[in-house]
């Protein structure tokens, strides 16, 4: 900070929506040159206080001031023209357009009233080499591109814009382990260009390892700022869900069950994807699978689920071979498999129908009568379902797209254990929801492990791979290059095995092939 | 370097569906009792440009992932006001198609309203006011008949320097006028976006809407050039609702076999005019080959159903079944 002039200051800024305060009298302070991060549960107020920056919300009270300017955004077009240019969660690339179209969209550049191509290019290739992801041909079309890379054009179209003040809301969720380490190397450049940045993130060692200056935002204010590195984790997450602290685990029971397998693959192989997989996982007991994002960890969850076609290799359930042609298949009768998907908006839930529709949809063979939906028992599963995952919703009949992301995932989880699943598949289901709730959902798996369902479950968080798994299997390449068990589940291992102990530019070769 | 490959990436649709002309067209002329002269290309290029019009209308709408359902409607209306008002000195027949013309862009324009401010689905919205425009040209037209400038008519449809269509050079000028600085403006860019991922071209500040509106409206435009050509080659207007229908299903079809992508985003409006012409030489190969009239609609209607599914067979090479919901 050292006394500088702030570059930006909101003060007293409020929000509501309808009768719900998103922010309430909330202050913030950026300086040039610093990476500030912002950190609070899901609901905190984070993303609003993003969205009056970047113009895309109007707030009800408070100011802002630029260079010691008042300022107003009427739009993010406005925002962007006085330099704040937003990273946001949700991808904003159009999957048709080409790279270079994609990062110069909002203001491409001009010759007689037509696009010139070749400024385009220009600008294009630029924006690729600042942002480190100059591998990326400006004329390839992002629907090609793995997810990873696409984020980099997204950080590479925000830098286009030659902002000031850059925002990055959980902008390296979709990242792999080298290009985080590649996007940090940029942000710390930008910072010493005298930027200032904004980081939201839910990785607290993400935020160890940038940020200069921290605060939190709990219930719509900001209850405290701090020096990055003045606070240990434990203290930091303590002001963030403003209570205490501890155990956010369940115990784990010790020694692995000795039933036999219920769920297990041999030999399991799919396109270029998945290499020559076995695994089994036994009734209660939780197996984490493991390794950087996209080594096909996802692919074996579709495969198991019966949503991927010319799998070669075995699926057993019960020790007896079984071909899963859909997911309707793997969920009913003998198999009794659930997945919970990592994409809740596309993949898990009808956002416009109601948390009643949607909590039903998986069961309702289980629920109707000669085709016919008895209402009472729907309606007896749905309240145990409610009060089983606490979800908080202001009714059973409004859209599962106006709940919070937390209660979103609840729904999700919710509609799978109304069919009572003995195998239950998890992707990534704690991805951009608070502690809170991940604290309830780590309880929740043990509680089902407990009650003889055996659970594979993908996270990208290696904490929560060591605090909630008896054993995990780290996926490299499509293939399992590891198990570690019980106390041999380290972050040290995981990452070395994650790597699988060469240079980090393994997953770059990787790119190319999918 | 490697940029070749993705301008081909780019241009495969376009580059299939002139291949797939070129052979056919190769095949008709080889077969057809004249041979390869001067008169048979200018018949089939008068035959096709009408439908290359409608089908690069087409094309527009379809880009922003929307459909037009009035083209051939647009088409029959302005050929029904062409036979009325492109007529007499060369004052009034330069007004009679500026008049025309404007007519077909105050239709693209209402259908466009319609869809991006009314948010009504493209496809009701169209049906809607297809049936409208019908309605308008059978008051127009309720017989057959009218005339046109004939010293423009076969000006437009005949031949420069006694080979080169007359017709083929408006098109060519039409697209130099109207679609590549469509393409290569903001506002295509927009219909581009909108066609591909409407949230994403929002959140980007995309001018969507603008781009939208104007693809309807440009469509309006083009159908009514293919209108007035129509007026060309018959001298005449007829507010035929089979005819009008038949171009608006062929305009689909030649924008498929063109490559346009019916899920929008995808596509150019050079490939669904080589489409077009595709489409047009299926029929003239039926005439050479000898087969009975009768059976022509059968056959065209199996060709556009056939058209309409090539999108569809990339889903057999589908292997994670997720990607089928795309």
């Amino acid at each position: 900070m050292d006394g500088a002039a702030p570059l930006f200051r909101m003060e007293g800024i409020s929000k509501r929506y309808g009768g719900v305060r998103a922010l309430e009298k909330a202050d913030l302070t950026v300086t040039a040159g610093g990476i500030h991060a912002i950190l609070g549960e899901n609901g905190a107020g984070k993303s609003t206080l993003i969205k009056v920056m970047a113009g895309v919300v109007a707030p009800d009270e408070g100011t802002m001031t630029l260079d010691g300017r008042e300022v107003s955004f009427a739009s993010p077009a406005a925002a962007n023209q006085a330099g704040i240019v937003c990273i946001f969660q949700e991808l904003s690339l159009i999957p048709e357009l080409s790279v270079a179209d994609n990062i110069v969209i909002s203001g491409p550049p001009k010759r007689f009233g037509m696009i010139d191509r070749k400024a385009q290019r220009r600008i294009a290739e630029e924006a690729l080499a600042r942002a480190g992801a100059s591998d990326i041909h400006p004329r390839a079309l992002v629907k090609d591109l793995p997810l990873s890379r696409r984020q980099m054009v997204e950080i590479a179209k925000a830098l286009a814009r030659k902002p000031r003040i850059l925002i990055l809301d959980e902008a390296t969720s979709a990242l792999t382990a080298s290009d985080v380490a590649k996007v940090f190397e940029v942000l710390k450049r930008l910072r010493s260009e005298g930027l200032a940045l904004l980081y939201i993130s839910h990785r607290m060692n993400e935020i160890a390892e940038l940020a200069d200056h921290c605060t939190v935002f709990r219930n719509g204010r900001n209850v405290a700022s701090y020096p990055a590195g003045s606070k240990s984790d434990n203290e930091v997450v303590e002001l963030m869900i403003g209570r205490e602290y501890s155990h956010i685990f369940p115990p784990k029971p010790g020694s692995a069950p000795a039933a036999t397998p219920v769920l297990e693959a041999r030999n399991l192989s799919w396109a270029d994807r998945l290499d020559n997989i076995s695994l089994s996982v036994r009734p209660g007991e939780i197996v984490g699978l493991g390794g950087l994002d996209g080594q096909g960890q996802r692919e074996l969850l579709l495969a198991f689920f019966g949503v991927l076609r010319g799998l070669r290799g075995e699926v057993l359930i019960d020790g007896k071979p079984v071909s899963i042609a859909s997911p309707t298949a793997a969920s009913h009768g003998s198999i009794g498999m659930a997945l919970i998907p990592e994409d809740r908006k596309t993949e898990g839930l009808m956002l416009p129908m109601t948390v009643r529709e949607n909590l039903s949809f998986a069961a309702l063979d289980r629920l109707s009568k000669a085709g016919i939906i008895d209402r009472a028992a729907e309606q007896r599963l749905i309240d145990d379902m409610v009060g089983l995952l606490a979800i908080k919703t202001a009714g059973l009949d409004i859209p599962v797209g106006a709940l919070s992301g937390g209660n979103q995932q609840k729904v999700v989880i919710a509609k799978w254990l109304m069919r009572q699943p003995r195998i239950i598949l998890l992707n990534d289901p704690t991805r951009g929801i608070d502690v809170g709730t991940k604290q309830e959902l780590y309880q929740l798996m043990r509680k089902l492990a407990d009650e003889g369902a055996a659970i594979l479950f993908y996270s990208t968080d290696y904490d929560e791979l060591i605090g909630c798994c008896d054993r995990v299997l780290v996926l490299y390449d499509g293939a399992v290059k590891r198990e570690l068990i019980g106390d041999g589940i380290t972050e040290h291992a995981l990452i070395a095995s994650a790597l699988n102990m060469q240079g980090d530019d393994t997953r770059f070769g990787l790119g190319g092939k999918a | 370097m490697r940029d070749w490959r993705y301008w081909l990436a780019e241009q495969r649709g376009t580059l299939l569906a002139f291949g797939i002309f070129i052979v056919m067209f190769a095949i008709y002329s080889a077969n057809h009792p004249a041979g390869f002269t001067a008169n048979v290309v200018q018949t089939a290029a008068n035959k096709g440009v009408l439908l290359a019009f409608v089908a690069m209308a087409q094309t527009l709408v379809v880009l922003t992932a929307g459909i037009d359902l009035s083209v051939g409607m647009i088409f029959t209306l302005t050929n029904c006001m062409a036979s009325w008002l492109v007529i007499g000195t060369g004052l009034e027949t330069a007004f009679g198609v500026l008049a025309v013309l404007g007519t077909g862009l105050i239709c693209g324009a209402v259908n466009g309203a319609i869809v991006i401010y009314g948010r009504l689905q493209p496809i009701v919205a169209t049906i809607a006011t297809g049936a409208v425009f019908f309605g308008l040209a059978l008051l127009l037209r309720p017989v057959p008949g009218g005339s046109v400038n004939e010293d423009l008519a076969d000006f437009l449809t005949g031949r420069f320097f006694g080979v080169v269509p007359a017709s083929l050079v408006a098109l060519l000028v039409v697209v130099l006028v109207v679609w590549v600085p469509f393409s290569r403006s903001e506002f295509g860019r927009a219909a581009y976006a909108a066609g591909s991922s409407e949230t994403a071209a929002y959140m980007s500040g995309v001018p969507i809407r603008r781009g939208k509106f104007l693809a309807y409206t440009l469509a309006g435009l083009l159908a009514a050039i293919g209108g007035l050509f129509l007026t060309f080659f018959t001298y005449t207007g007829e507010a035929a609702y089979a005819s009008g229908n038949a171009y608006t299903l062929f305009s689909i079809a030649a924008v498929v076999l063109g490559g346009v992508s019916l899920f929008g985003g995808k596509g150019s409006a050079i490939g669904a005019i080589f489409g077009a012409l595709a489409f047009r030489t299926i029929g003239d190969l039926l005439f050479v080959f000898d087969f009975d009239p009768l059976w022509q609609p059968l056959f065209q209607g199996v060709i556009l159903l056939i058209a309409v599914s090539l999108g569809a067979f990339a889903l057999f090479r589908v292997r994670n079944r997720l990607e089928w919901f795309l």
